[in-house]
């Protein structure tokens, strides 16, 4: 065992994405969860400093409006699971002055939201965490969600009727929607310059309004005249990002985010995946602009050989039926994870955004046990190097659009 | 015997947008940073006030077609700082000032409860309403809402988020870990609303929170607003800090409440004050002519004028005699963005009044704006302002004040050091937090009880 064993290569980012209890439906059910606490704010400052503790990169906070649901596109009146959740951005908010390095990215929905709105809140959640904000766009094509702000109706449609034309039309008109959506969020955010405020005392000025910016957008869902009523946040641009499973989204990705996450289930899929939304990055003129793309992955890490493997069947039994998941599931040792996660990062990922499968067990077992393996193979940071999330990435602070040189 | 002494209420507005605050004052720090909030809400919690108080604007203002640069400008998102304000403080309440025009129910509902949640029962909500297309160009619905419909829809914003509240009774989560069971109740949740501004249906996805619902704060001053507050709220944030003023809206409001099948102690007035403080009355009179010497500036008191002229006064010399020419009678459409504008009914007769004021007194533009302002309400020693605050809520003037300081962040310390103590002596202001929640510290009753009883009784 030897720090310099292998080649020292990139240093990977890796985040956790939180959920409730874990990504699996029987987490809850686990000794070290605190299924009674999910809704304290205990709970998610003990998780998010955890996280912080293995100095990881950032964690995203899952989101949506409506019950959790194990169908696609209705509730399933289910009591078996976890069901409740608090709004993402203020989870994110209410630990920020308790953790000091780690990126806070809540889940937004573009659907349903205001962008004015989300575009202070997030940059808010940068002034309160100085500098380590970020959100995760996504969109709702479920119809009762959209029931719960009865402002446009949605198509009815099963899992059957994913691959219609109706839903495909309906999935790229709200992915439209997102990238305006993220557009208007990007322009409010630098709607002020940065030396805005002056406190002139002598002309009683306390800004200079020529550096204050109306955005004026106009689109097919809305139109924002701005400016923000908050001025520019730390980072400049806190850090945007979504989770993209096929083409539509992935053009999100290369349009608009500092940050993709995508469910490769190999390395070749991975490579191809990068391939499309680097492509894609360069037809929306953007090809010099990084890009992270992070490969997502459901976690069950244990350190004896095998163990992980039997807690997920474990799992599986209380739950009723198999795990399933959109991304790779990984059972195996902390040791085991760092060399899959080695051996994919060369298709192109920059890192991973790790989803533990018990929060209560998994999260501990990646800040203290792969992380540590990680490091031995000069694969991540041993200390924060950065005070903001951007930092964290290597993203250099953006000039203001509208600034004049 | 005489009655018990009525316990007073105080709480602390976060320095606003608006020449009331001091920018320029050497002290005066950080509008935007978190610092600046986190010393603000520590100090309120260390006095034992109530609550802090946050105000909302959601297009910034506009003068002459240009953005109003004299007062401070720039503010954060209501609902993410106070959810960061909860990390730093215990007891304190958190009050958020939520527009009902540009949002919708599910979503407000959701970050309020989120809230009180986050803060183990701390939240509480000023409904305010506006119509203007002015704000409306920042949002999807621009500017939708006739005037005369913004409080029929601020009233069934505000059911409507209510019933979302209420959708959970606050049992549902069992979290049995051995059975399996985390929700008591497949239906935990639902809800279905039709009415004239909203027709929603389905669950609500956040469990019943400490308080029940947060507290409810009303702002406007109309008719209705105060129709509306009787109806609804738990508290009023008021601006009549005088003392006749004061008892003459306290108990028009408190008179409505009956009618609305509510008793006196329901609902809370609490107006707005401001206040300086000095070793000696002498001296504190003498800080706030500074104080509004420096809230008024020259510019600021053209600024002001225009509010009443409706002209494009930026000709004129702050210090000199003021404009010959008459108020603009048209439609008002030099100021956007202000409330304060719609508080001068009659132009004519204000410019008229206030030519003949000038002239009496020989006062230049600038001391005009100055001598007729708002006066600070409590200006003195702090004998003399805990003085006068207990006098004021014994004689039921108020129940209590939402102190609005000049200076931030630490425009409320000496408050906090001088005046709570000598209060706190003559047995009228808690020494210590007896409960945990902002209901609590009102002595508003937990609504969750209530909840129940109706539910079971359909």
């Amino acid at each position: 065992m030897s720090d310099t064993s292998s080649t020292p290569s990139t240093p990977l980012h890796l985040a956790v994405a939180l959920d409730g209890a874990g990504w699996h439906p029987a987490a809850w059910r686990e000794p070290q969860a605190r299924p009674r606490e999910l809704f304290d704010p205990a709970y998610w400052t003990d998780v998010v400093t955890e996280a912080e503790r293995g100095l990881l990169d950032f964690v995203t906070f899952e989101d949506g409006l409506s019950l959790q649901s194990s169908r696609r596109t209705e509730p399933d009146g289910r009591t078996d699971q976890v069901r409740g959740r608090l709004d993402a951005v203020l989870i994110a908010s209410r630990v920020a002055p308790l953790t000091r390095h780690i990126g806070l990215v809540p889940t937004v929905v573009a659907t349903h939201t205001e962008p004015f709105h989300i575009s202070k809140a997030i940059a808010t959640l940068d002034y309160v965490s100085t500098g380590r904000a970020g959100l995760r766009i996504r969109v709702s094509r479920r119809r009762h969600e959209a029931e719960h702000f009865g402002r446009r109706t949605l198509p009815r449609f099963g899992p059957e009727d994913l691959d219609t034309p109706v839903v495909r039309e309906l999935t790229a008109e709200l992915f439209e929607e997102a990238t305006d959506y993220i557009e208007v969020v990007r322009r409010l955010w630098d709607s002020w310059e940065d030396d805005a405020e002056i406190r002139d005392v002598a002309t009683g000025r306390f800004i200079d309004r020529d550096k204050l910016h109306y955005i004026d957008f106009e689109g097919r869902h809305f139109s924002v005249k701005g400016p923000s009523i908050t001025p520019r946040p730390p980072q400049g641009q806190p850090v945007v990002s979504a989770l993209a499973h096929q083409s539509v989204p992935y053009r999100l990705v290369a349009t608009s985010t500092d940050i993709g996450y995508i469910t490769p289930h190999d390395p070749d899929q991975a490579r191809a995946t990068v391939a499309e939304i680097r492509t894609a990055q360069a037809a929306a003129g953007r090809a010099e602009e990084p890009v992270h793309i992070f490969g997502d992955l459901v976690v069950f890490l244990d350190d004896e050989p095998g163990a992980a493997a039997a807690r997920l069947e474990r799992l599986d039994a209380v739950a009723g039926q198999p795990y399933t998941s959109d991304a790779k599931v990984f059972t195996g040792t902390p040791a085991q994870l760092a060399e899959l996660l080695l051996s994919w990062q060369p298709a192109g990922l920059s890192g991973f955004r790790l989803r533990p499968g018990v929060i209560g067990h998994d999260l501990e077992a990646i800040t203290r046990g792969l992380v540590p393996e990680l490091q031995r193979r000069g694969a991540f940071r041993r200390s924060y190097e950065a005070d903001t999330l951007r930092g964290l990435l290597g993203l250099a602070r953006p000039a203001n659009r509208y600034a004049t040189v | 015997m005489s009655t018990p002494l009525k316990q007073i209420h105080l709480a602390a507005h976060f320095p606003g947008v608006n020449n009331t605050t001091v920018w320029s004052d050497p002290e005066a720090g950080s509008h935007i940073e978190f610092s600046s909030f986190a010393h603000f809400a520590r100090t309120a919690e260390r006095a034992k006030f109530d609550f802090l108080f946050l105000a909302e604007g959601l297009r910034l203002r506009e003068q002459g077609g240009n953005i109003y640069d004299l007062d401070v400008v720039g503010r954060p998102d209501t609902f993410t700082i106070l959810s960061a304000l909860a990390a730093v403080t215990d007891r304190l309440g958190l009050t958020g000032t939520i527009n009902s025009t540009f949002n919708e129910p599910y979503e407000v509902a959701r970050q309020f409860a989120s809230l009180d949640h986050l803060s183990g029962g701390r939240a509480a909500w000023n409904v305010v309403t506006s119509w203007d297309a002015f704000t409306g160009e920042n949002f999807r619905r621009g500017g939708f809402l006739p005037q005369d419909e913004r409080y029929s829809r601020a009233k069934e914003f505000l059911a409507t988020a209510t019933e979302l509240f209420d959708s959970w009774r606050g049992d549902e989560i069992v979290a049995d870990q051995t059975s399996g069971t985390f929700l008591g109740d497949a239906r935990a949740g639902a809800f279905a609303h039709q009415g004239q501004h909203f027709d929603i249906a389905g669950q609500f996805n956040v469990p019943r929170s400490p308080q029940g619902r947060p507290v409810i704060f009303q702002a406007g001053d109309s008719e209705e607003g105060r129709e509306f507050a009787a109806a609804a709220a738990d508290a009023i944030f008021s601006r009549y800090s005088t003392l006749k003023e004061g008892q003459a809206f306290y108990t028009d409001v408190k008179g409505r409440l009956a009618r609305h099948g509510r008793t006196h102690d329901q609902l809370l007035i609490l107006p707005a004050a401001t206040f300086v403080l000095g070793d000696t009355d002498a001296e504190a009179r003498e800080l706030a002519h500074e104080v509004r010497r420096q809230q008024v500036s020259g510019a600021t008191a053209i600024k002001h004028l225009e509010f009443v002229w409706n002209r494009d006064l930026s000709a004129y010399d702050p210090d000199g005699p003021l404009p010959d020419i008459d108020p603009d009678p048209g439609e008002h459409t030099i100021a956007r963005g202000r409330a304060q504008v719609r508080m001068y009914r009659d132009p004519l007769a204000v410019a008229r009044e206030w030519r003949e004021l000038a002239a009496a007194n020989k006062w230049s533009i600038r001391d005009l704006v100055i001598e007729t302002g708002n006066r600070q309400s409590f200006i003195g020693s702090p004998a003399t302002v805990a003085e006068t605050i207990n006098s004021f809520v014994q004689a039921d003037a108020s129940d209590g004040f939402i102190l609005v300081p000049h200076i931030t962040p630490g425009g409320l310390d000496a408050f906090a050091d001088t005046v709570v103590p000598l209060l706190q002596e003559r047995g009228v202001f808690r020494t210590e937090y007896e409960g945990t929640t902002l209901r609590d510290h009102l002595g508003l009753a937990h609504p969750g009880t209530e909840a129940h009883q109706e539910r079971a009784a359909s």
